[in-house]
Formats: structure tokens, C-alpha cells, sequence
């Protein structure tokens, strides 16, 4: 059940997402996923998962799964608090950054920030997908698609929508 | 990428109304199934000729150096850049308006219908793509890295201790973000 501390919880925690999202964010997906589910237990992995199966196969940017989730924690409060606990933060300090040009990438302080966090960036992306390996009631057919996915993601060019497709064919077919 | 395109600097104007910004990023978010990047790259440098392509890959490379959703940075930039806070707050609203109105749609019929076994099966199918893509993408970033032990380190310990220990983000990234940044920078001398 959603109450008006849930909405303010749940964007509490998503402001302080968005600022740790270090690379974008998908390095956040872990923690977001701890909070919702094994802290709040406001939804199940399997609601969580799905989720992200959902926002991940509809057009905008990546992060639009918490608005899902907030969706399904406290309605349309619950979606507003999300999407704009995770938007408005970077938002502002992008535009901070932008309006008194703090940060140019090519200076030493910029390429120490983004080599510095490169592979920080690339542990939690990798930890998001197991993550979201974990989070599905999986047998070795689930194993199997996820990994026939990663090999045709990583040497061919083929849109990933397609792929979102085949998966869920495959999945009514009886064959996931 | 496609190969910088022949654009003439005084062909790029100076200024763009708030609701052409608003329009170009719904466009693109609207656009931008299974990654918006390409798709802003079309619309801002190839169709709209707003940005040339060395300032395009300036803007991106800051919006991923900050934290957040990447094309919502680059939107704020392009919007900023071309008409001050309210082109800043088009953009962002441009990119994010409709794909939230379509998550919120998709929010009603999953709660509604999200138990039937039709969906159960259909969505069983598509997490195990999602977490397929999301690990590829990682392990596309991964070909990216310098072959070097300590920065692959601390990779593997934020992918341990977020994914395996299920330890809270912000603890992890005090200890490692710091650390990391300190030793690119001496590297960097």
C-alpha cells in the first residue's frame, strides 16, 4: 500500500541515485533494485525484473523503468516522484556545470574523472545485469536466451528492439 | 559514427525557439527505441544541422562525464546553449513527457493484466533479453579499458560488492570513486 511517505521516500532515494549514477544510469540499477525490493519490499524481484524488461523495450531513455516503478509503489505520485527524483538533480548540476563552465572533458581534472571512473562505471553495469539475472524466476532455457542475447548484442549491429521481440515470442511460445 | 559532416559553421544558428527544442527531443525519445544516442546524433547534426559534429561529441563526452541519463545531459547542453533556462527545461521536457505518459499506460495494463499467463510468459522471454543487453553492454564497454590490473580492480570490486554483496551504492563509490580518481590523476602527470 502507498502512503504520502512512501512518495516522499521513494524520491529521497532516487535523488540520491541520480547524483550517484556515475557514467549514466545503469551503474545505479543494483541499489535501486536493493532499496525497492529487499529494503522496502514495496515490489518483488520478479515485479522489478519486469519492470525493467517493460521500460527497457519502450522508446526514451533508459532510466524511464522508475517511472514503472514508481507507478506501481504509489500510482501516479509514485511515478512523478521517481522520474523526477532521478531527473531533476543531474538536471541541475549539469546546467550548473554548463552555465560556469566548471568542467571541460579535455582538461586533467576532466580525464581523471572519466578514467578514473570507467571501470567503476563498467563493474556496476556488469553487476546490473547479473542483478537482473537473479531477479527472474530463471531455469537453464532463461540462461540460455540471455546468453545467445549477449553474443548476438556484442557481434552484430541488429537493432535490440528485435531481440526484446524474440524474447518475448519466445517466451509465449513456452520456450523460456 | 558517421564521418563529421561538411556543415559550414555560419549555417548553424544562433538561436532556437524553446518549443523547436521541445519537438527535436521528443523526437528523438520518441524515436529511440533501444537507445536514444543514434537518434539524437540524426536529429541534431544530420536532419536539424544545429550542432556540427566535433561540438556534438564535445557535448556528449561532458554528459557522460556527469552523472545522470546521458541524452538528458546533452539536451540540457543543446538546450542551453541555444536559449538560455527555458530551452534548457524544453529539452529535458521534450526527452522525457512522452516516454512517460507511455510508462505510465504500461504501468495501468501491468498492474492490470501483468498476472496472466500470457504476459508472465511474454515478459519471463524479455527479462532474459533485458538482462542479456545490459550485460552485453558491459561487456562492449569493457574492449574500451586500457589492459591495466589496478583500474580492472577496482571494476571488480564495484561489480562485487554491488552485485554479489548487494552492499549500498554510496558506500561503495566513497571508497572506490575517490581512489580511482586520485590514482588517474597522478597517472595523468
Amino acid at each position: 500500500m502507498s502512503t504520502g511517505s512512501d512518495v516522499v521516500a521513494l524520491f529521497l532515494h532516487f535523488v540520491l541515485m541520480s547524483l550517484m549514477s556515475v557514467g549514466g544510469v545503469g551503474s545505479v540499477l543494483p541499489d535501486v533494485q536493493r532499496y525497492v525490493v529487499e529494503v522496502q519490499h514495496w515490489l518483488s524481484a520478479k515485479q522489478f525484473a519486469d519492470s525493467f524488461a517493460l521500460g527497457n523495450a519502450a522508446p526514451g531513455p533508459n532510466m524511464m523503468y522508475v517511472t514503472l516503478i514508481g507507478w506501481q509503489v504509489a500510482g501516479l505520485f509514485g511515478a512523478l516522484a521517481a522520474t523526477l527524483g532521478m531527473i531533476l538533480p543531474t538536471a541541475t548540476l549539469t546546467l550548473g556545470v554548463v552555465r560556469w563552465n566548471a568542467l571541460a572533458p579535455d582538461t586533467r581534472a576532466g580525464r581523471a574523472l572519466r578514467q578514473g571512473l570507467a571501470p567503476i562505471t563498467i563493474g556496476l553495469i556488469l553487476a546490473s545485469g547479473w542483478v537482473l539475472v537473479r531477479s527472474s524466476d530463471h531455469d537453464w532455457r532463461s540462461y540460455a536466451l540471455t546468453g545467445a542475447t549477449i553474443l548476438v548484442f556484442t557481434r552484430t549491429r541488429l537493432n535490440p528492439l528485435w531481440l526484446v521481440a524474440a524474447g518475448a515470442l519466445a517466451g509465449v511460445a513456452g520456450l523460456v | 559514427m558517421p564521418q563529421p559532416t561538411s556543415v559550414p559553421d555560419e549555417k548553424v544558428p544562433s538561436r532556437i525557439g524553446p518549443l523547436a527544442l521541445f519537438f527535436a527531443f521528443n523526437e528523438i525519445a520518441v524515436s529511440g527505441f533501444g537507445g536514444t544516442l543514434p537518434w539524437s546524433y540524426r536529429t541534431l547534426v544530420e536532419t536539424r544541422r544545429w550542432l556540427t559534429d566535433r561540438e556534438f561529441m564535445e557535448m556528449l563526452s561532458l554528459g557522460q562525464l556527469l552523472p545522470g541519463p546521458n541524452i538528458c545531459n546533452v539536451g540540457i547542453m543543446v538546450g542551453w546553449r541555444f536559449a538560455g533556462y527555458g530551452g534548457a527545461a524544453a529539452s529535458l521536457a521534450g526527452l522525457v513527457v512522452m516516454p512517460f505518459v507511455f510508462m505510465v499506460v504500461l504501468g495501468f495494463l501491468y498492474v492490470r493484466y501483468g498476472d496472466t499467463r500470457l504476459a508472465q510468459q511474454a515478459l519471463n522471454g524479455m527479462s532474459a533479453v533485458a538482462a542479456g543487453l545490459v550485460l552485453a553492454t558491459g561487456v562492449k564497454m569493457l574492449s574500451s579499458l586500457p589492459r591495466r590490473w589496478l583500474p580492472a580492480l577496482f571494476g571488480v570490486v564495484a561489480f562485487a560488492g554491488v552485485g554479489l554483496l548487494r552492499l549500498p551504492l554510496l558506500g561503495v563509490l566513497l571508497v572506490l570513486a575517490p581512489a580511482a580518481i586520485a590514482l588517474a590523476w597522478r597517472a595523468l602527470r
